[in-house]
């Protein structure tokens, strides 16, 4: 097991006042909430702030890590010296409101006495009142296409579980789960009965997935809509032309209006994400220069240059 | 560790198919009808309906008060603020789903 310094972990001094460890924490709170945060590790940081403070917000379990003494460092191998904790009661109580689930083995080994009390307080109070089993949450990635046209996934979800004798284990397992026709990024697909097991006789919770879609090197989603930037030819923007465009339900001949500019929009109705009503598919025109640099091509661009006067800064006023 | 392997399962789509019940919600969200009534107050969740007896709420409901709750315990914010959080990061998300395509 390695030694936690807490107060590293809060960017704290060892003589900071409950008031600055207090600053600290809804400081780093906000900054590593996984609602909130958008950093990377953001859960694993807020988990560990969330351990940093739970310690050092309580007078008493502060003076106890502080026994330990200043000369462990972070990630030191640790074993609670024998009989450290003489004298301290833990309360667990009042100040621990935190779920020490998530908390570290270091956690554990120095409070987990009182911790475990608690939590059996609390344990008996669940049972009475919500038999019921957790909800249990995951999220799920899927291509755009499969949200046209509806999937299978199969999922690899990891849990801890009692054994016979009520130890802690961990244990594996898969489900195959439908992905509906007409889902879009950010919903949740409810599987009734599939979170974690009831107590005491009562119902298992439910599992939510969060559908998540994978970046797509062509197309990128808005709510139901779809968009596709769509390279043109010159002379196909200037002149008019029926193209092949790609769609994530598959290849449409796509007429493209003459005198189209750079970034115009082209709405095919009802071609996004499929539902009542469906999404839109917009195909955005991006004007490409051809790789050709032969004289003859720079012959073709100067005769459109003297033929077409046009000067395309005149908004500008240059 | 031990395996388990189950046949396909089809869920509901949150956001679409799914409605509840104040009872209902209370039940999903763990929380005492109390705590839903200020959540409703404060807008993070609105109900379909005017009798609270008959209210309906969408899927969706279960995750911003689920949310919301969060907020509260972790941040130390209240109600108001925890309302004021979700739309700002509902903002912002939609921005980012916009910007998606200008980023990469």
């Amino acid at each position: 097991m390695r030694f936690k310094d807490y107060y590293e972990v809060m960017g704290v001094a060892r003589d900071a006042t409950q008031d600055e460890i207090k600053r600290a924490y809804r400081k780093l709170a906000r900054k590593y909430h996984p609602d909130v945060s958008k950093e990377p590790q953001a859960e694993v940081r807020f988990k560990e702030v969330g351990e940093a403070y739970e310690v050092l917000k309580d007078p008493e379990k502060r003076t106890a890590y502080d026994q330990l003494g200043k000369d462990w460092k972070a990630g030191q191998e640790f074993r609670p010296p024998p009989g450290w904790d003489q004298g301290f009661e833990f309360r667990g109580g009042g100040f621990t409101e935190a779920d020490a689930s998530g908390f570290s083995d270091f956690f554990e080994s120095l409070f987990g006495r009182g911790f475990a009390r608690a939590g059996a307080r609390g344990g008996k109070a669940r049972a009475r009142f919500h038999a019921q089993g957790e909800d249990t949450h995951a999220k799920v990635l899927i291509e755009i296409e499969d949200a046209y046209h509806g999937a299978t996934r199969s999922l690899t979800l990891r849990h801890t579980e009692l054994d016979g004798d009520g130890r802690p284990r961990l244990a594996e397992r898969t489900l195959n789960v439908r992905v509906p026709k007409g889902v879009r990024q950010g919903q949740h697909i409810r599987l009734a009965g599939q979170g974690g097991a009831g107590m005491g006789g009562g119902q298992s919770g439910d599992l939510y997935l969060e559908v998540e879609f994978r970046a797509h090197p062509h197309y990128y989603v808005d709510g139901r809509d779809v968009y596709l930037d769509l390279p043109v030819a010159p002379w196909e923007a200037a002149l008019g032309a029926t193209v092949k465009a790609p769609t994530p339900a598959g290849a449409v001949d796509l007429k493209i209006p003459a005198g189209s500019g750079s970034g115009r929009k082209l709405r095919l109705k009802g071609r996004g994400i499929p539902g009542t009503p469906p999404g839109d598919l917009y195909v955005v025109l991006q004007i490409a220069m051809p790789p050709d640099q032969s004289d003859a091509a720079k012959a073709a661009w100067r005769e459109l240059e003297s033929t077409v006067k046009f000067n395309p800064r005149a908004g500008l006023g240059v | 560790m031990s395996k388990q392997t189950r046949s396909l399962l089809t869920g509901e789509v949150l956001e679409e198919d799914v409605e509840f019940t104040l009872a209902q919600l209370c039940r999903a969200c763990r929380l005492p009808a109390e705590q839903v009534y200020t959540l409703v107050e404060e807008g993070i969740v609105e109900p379909m309906g005017r009798d609270p007896a008959r209210w309906r709420f969408r899927g969706v409901a279960v995750h911003r008060v689920r949310r919301a709750v969060r907020l509260e315990r972790d941040l130390g914010v209240n109600a108001a603020g925890a309302a004021l959080v979700l739309d700002l990061l509902e903002e912002i998300e939609t921005l980012r789903a916009r910007t998606g395509r200008l980023r990469d």
